[in-house]
């Protein structure tokens, strides 16, 4: 009999309490008839009572339930990423929803729903349970994205990110079952302790090919990220904040866990899977947003060249390679979240101020908004002072340490290309002759607290990054 | 294995006997006084000509939806159901928490109205 | 019982292309059904009465009736063919053909080396106490999932929300 003990449920407590008010929201929202915000602050008091729990979690490190889950340093570094980007695109998306008149509780409990799936994908140390926390955070992404349901471009982008997204899921599937067939079971550090004398290494390759498509539509990584630029562009601008991060990061997350951690024994089918992958992702994503003119679809297309960094440091692999992930994912995280939160601001009611040239001349009108702006758009660029130079800085350093010399090349020769579209906004907000086009509305303070905290997040990473890279150091990777 | 399931073929084929049996024995001997009424196809006044392709309302699919959602709660219960008893109060719990939180959607959804066909 | 597994297989088949070469969508539908239920039977020939039973609750039952009610929602007429996409055509099915051959080379190579997971593990009462004791924690979460889901056909699919 494995009665399971307290322990256990404590190392889920995150996750349990993020759904009990996600569930406890649901509940209410019927009952809830004029002030819907209540619920938006209700969840965020969740996510920070889960933030709260993360602490508890913390003083008792180990494997759950069987095995199935496990409460390390890894997944929750990913824990509280995953809160953080749920509680920044709270804060910025309860204005917003009232503006555009689509004001329902539901879009407060699908976020913490999306975000108990991507923390349960990080926490899992099985593929059965990965992929029930696969399916929960995408199932709710896909909702969020057709959330404004009187809108096409809305609509479009959830039934293009379900179609492509059940589709990449059942690969994701079809590479577990392989891999069940094949060894008899799921948990991947059993998986692990097989993986020495494991028969069928072609047959593993193939599965890990299988999973990896699954994976890299999640992450956006070419040639999987035909979709990203629609449905970045049709959901509504928060839900892109959120879906463009957190559901990515814990993909990444899976990912470490799958090629660094436990099936790492497959050799150079993965290190070549993954290096062609960073290649082609940075370099469609940055040479194809050179031509946006829209504003979301521009930052659609540089998050699809950020997976691309991500993955050179995947590749590069090693202690310092997914230290080097972690960081970026945390700095990416901050500038993301802040640039879509704070465009689906100026963009007005029903989003209809989203073009480049909307931004003309902001500056001169709009100082602050300008000023936030630009520190996000500098830090995804990557210059120096902010958290996108140090991301960059020490993925490369680590790749250049793993001796991939001509990957670091291309990345760089990408960033450099990246720097022209990101200033392209900025010229234009600053040197742009003419009137501003995008709305002229002050910025509520919840909005104004969530930009303002990412962009103090992202100098002090910036300009301290040394703390976070020791913690992270220290954190002990999966299957290293 | 198999032959365990020469019961339900035996089953099967008495069902499809006894059905038919009761059929053709009253085709065979029945009156028949046939009227308009009972000649029209639905005698509950459909017209029974026209184009069958004419779109349905969207209250059907989230009717049927829901209804997929907890037929998929219920094929849960059957295996715990053959267990319960060696599972004991752990058992009983994992399957009230379970539910609970399915009841918790359920309260939401009446609330909501998403069980009214007019709402 | 080998026989009764290629009468259920090729009924398999031979109905999943009808479901793709059938032009009326509500055609394409009830082949599905076949096909489920003919896979009913080979889940049943595999010991996995469990598995079976689900197959036809489940599938064949619930899930046919949404496919059903969506193609009766968007009123969906016979299929017109389009010229279909020459790339597709040149490139997609060579590579089909190649993937399906290295598929199958690697699965008839690498299986019947290694013992199939044990067939007595799938009665009802096996999935019932693997249900509570290993897979606990999934089974819990997926209460999650089904909340997820209401939530969605809610958002999606109703009138006024």
């Amino acid at each position: 009999m494995m009665a399971f003990q307290s322990v256990d449920t404590i190392r889920i407590l995150p996750e349990i309490i993020l759904s009990a008010f996600a569930i406890l929201v649901m509940v209410l929202e019927p009952w809830v008839a004029a002030r819907k915000s209540a619920l938006g602050w209700l969840s965020l008091a969740g996510v920070i009572a889960a933030a709260l729990a993360t602490l508890k979690t913390a003083g008792s490190p180990g494997l759950a339930f069987g095995g199935s889950v496990s409460a390390d340093g890894f997944s929750l570094f990913f824990v509280d990423l995953f809160l953080a980007i749920a509680a920044l695109c709270l804060l910025g998306s309860i204005h917003y929803l009232e503006r555009d008149r689509v004001h329902h509780g539901e879009y407060y409990a699908l976020i913490l729903l999306a975000t108990v799936g991507a923390c349960f994908m990080a926490a899992s140390t099985d593929l059965i349970m990965i992929f029930i926390g696969l399916e929960i955070s995408s199932i709710s992404t896909y909702i969020l994205a057709g959330f404004k349901r009187q809108e096409l471009a809305s609509n479009e982008a959830s039934l293009k990110y379900f179609l492509l997204g059940s589709f990449a899921t059942a690969f994701f599937l079809y590479g577990v079952a392989l891999v069940y067939g094949l060894t008899g079971t799921t948990n991947l550090l059993r998986l692990r302790e097989q993986a020495g004398g494991s028969p069928g290494a072609a047959l593993a390759a193939l599965a890990l090919i299988l999973m990896f498509v699954g994976l890299a539509f999640k992450v956006s990584s070419a040639p999987f990220q035909v979709w990203t630029p629609d449905v970045y562009q049709g959901a509504p601008a928060p839900v892109t904040a959120f879906l463009s991060t957190a559901p990515k990061a814990a993909a990444f997350a899976v990912l470490l866990r799958i090629f660094a951690g436990s099936l790492a024994g497959s050799g150079p089918v993965s290190f070549w899977v993954l290096w062609i992958s960073a290649v082609l992702t940075m370099t469609v994503g940055n040479l194809a947003a050179i031509w946006q003119s829209n504003v979301k679809r521009l930052l659609a297309y540089s998050s699809i060249a950020h997976a691309g960094y991500v993955l050179v440091g995947i590749t590069a692999g090693g202690a310092e390679g997914v230290s080097s992930v972690l960081f970026y994912l945390a700095g990416y995280a901050l500038m993301n979240v802040g640039a879509f939160i704070l465009v689906a601001h100026l963009a007005g009611r029903g989003e209809r101020r989203v073009d480049v040239a909307d931004y003309t001349a902001l500056a001169a009108a709009r100082p602050s908004a300008a000023a936030l702006l630009t520190v996000f758009l500098v830090s995804l660029a990557g210059f120096p002072g902010t958290v996108g130079f140090f991301a960059k800085f020490y993925v490369f350093r680590a790749a250049v340490h793993a001796h991939l010399i001509g990957l670091v090349t291309i990345a760089l020769l990408n960033s450099v290309v990246s720097v022209y579209y990101y200033l392209k906004i900025v010229v234009a907000m600053y040197m742009g002759e003419g009137e501003t086009g995008v709305s002229a509305a002050a910025m509520p303070n919840a909005l104004r607290a969530a930009v303002v905290l990412s962009v103090a997040g992202i100098f002090y990473l910036g300009l301290y990054p040394a703390p976070l890279l020791a913690a992270l150091a220290r954190i002990p990777k999966p299957g290293l | 294995m198999l032959q365990d399931y020469i019961p339900v073929l035996v089953q099967l084929i008495a069902v499809v006997a006894v059905a038919g049996g009761i059929l053709g024995a009253s085709a065979l001997v029945g009156k028949k006084r046939p009227t308009r009424e009972k000649l029209s196809p639905y005698e509950c006044g459909s017209v029974p000509v026209g184009n069958a392709r004419e779109r349905f309302s969207i209250s059907f699919y989230l009717v049927g939806m829901l209804f997929i959602l907890f037929d998929v709660e219920a094929v849960f219960l059957y295996p715990w159901a053959v267990v319960y008893k060696s599972l004991k109060w752990f058992g009983f719990i994992e399957m009230f928490v379970y539910i609970a939180i399915l009841l918790a959607g359920y309260l939401y959804l009446w609330k909501k109205g998403a069980l009214d066909w007019s709402r | 019982m080998l026989a009764i597994f290629y009468m259920a297989a090729a009924v398999a088949v031979l109905a999943a292309m009808a479901v793709v070469f059938q032009r009326t969508p509500v055609y394409s539908a009830l082949s599905l059904i076949v096909v489920l239920g003919a896979l009913a039977v080979v889940y049943l020939l595999l010991d996995a009465p469990f598995i079976a039973m689900i197959q036809v609750i489940v599938y064949a039952g619930a899930i046919m009736v949404l496919f059903v009610l969506v193609i009766m929602l968007l009123n969906a007429r016979p299929e017109e063919p389009t010229r279909g996409s020459r790339f597709a055509h040149w490139l997609g099915v060579p590579l089909l053909i190649v993937f399906l051959g290295e598929f199958s080379y690697l699965i008839f190579r690498r299986f019947p080396a290694r013992a199939a997971p044990s067939a007595a593990d799938a009665s009802p009462e096996a999935i019932g106490h693997l249900l509570f004791r290993s897979y606990v924690l999934p089974f819990e979460v997926t209460s999650i999932l089904i909340v997820v889901a209401i939530l969605g056909a809610v958002v999606l699919a109703k009138k006024q929300l």
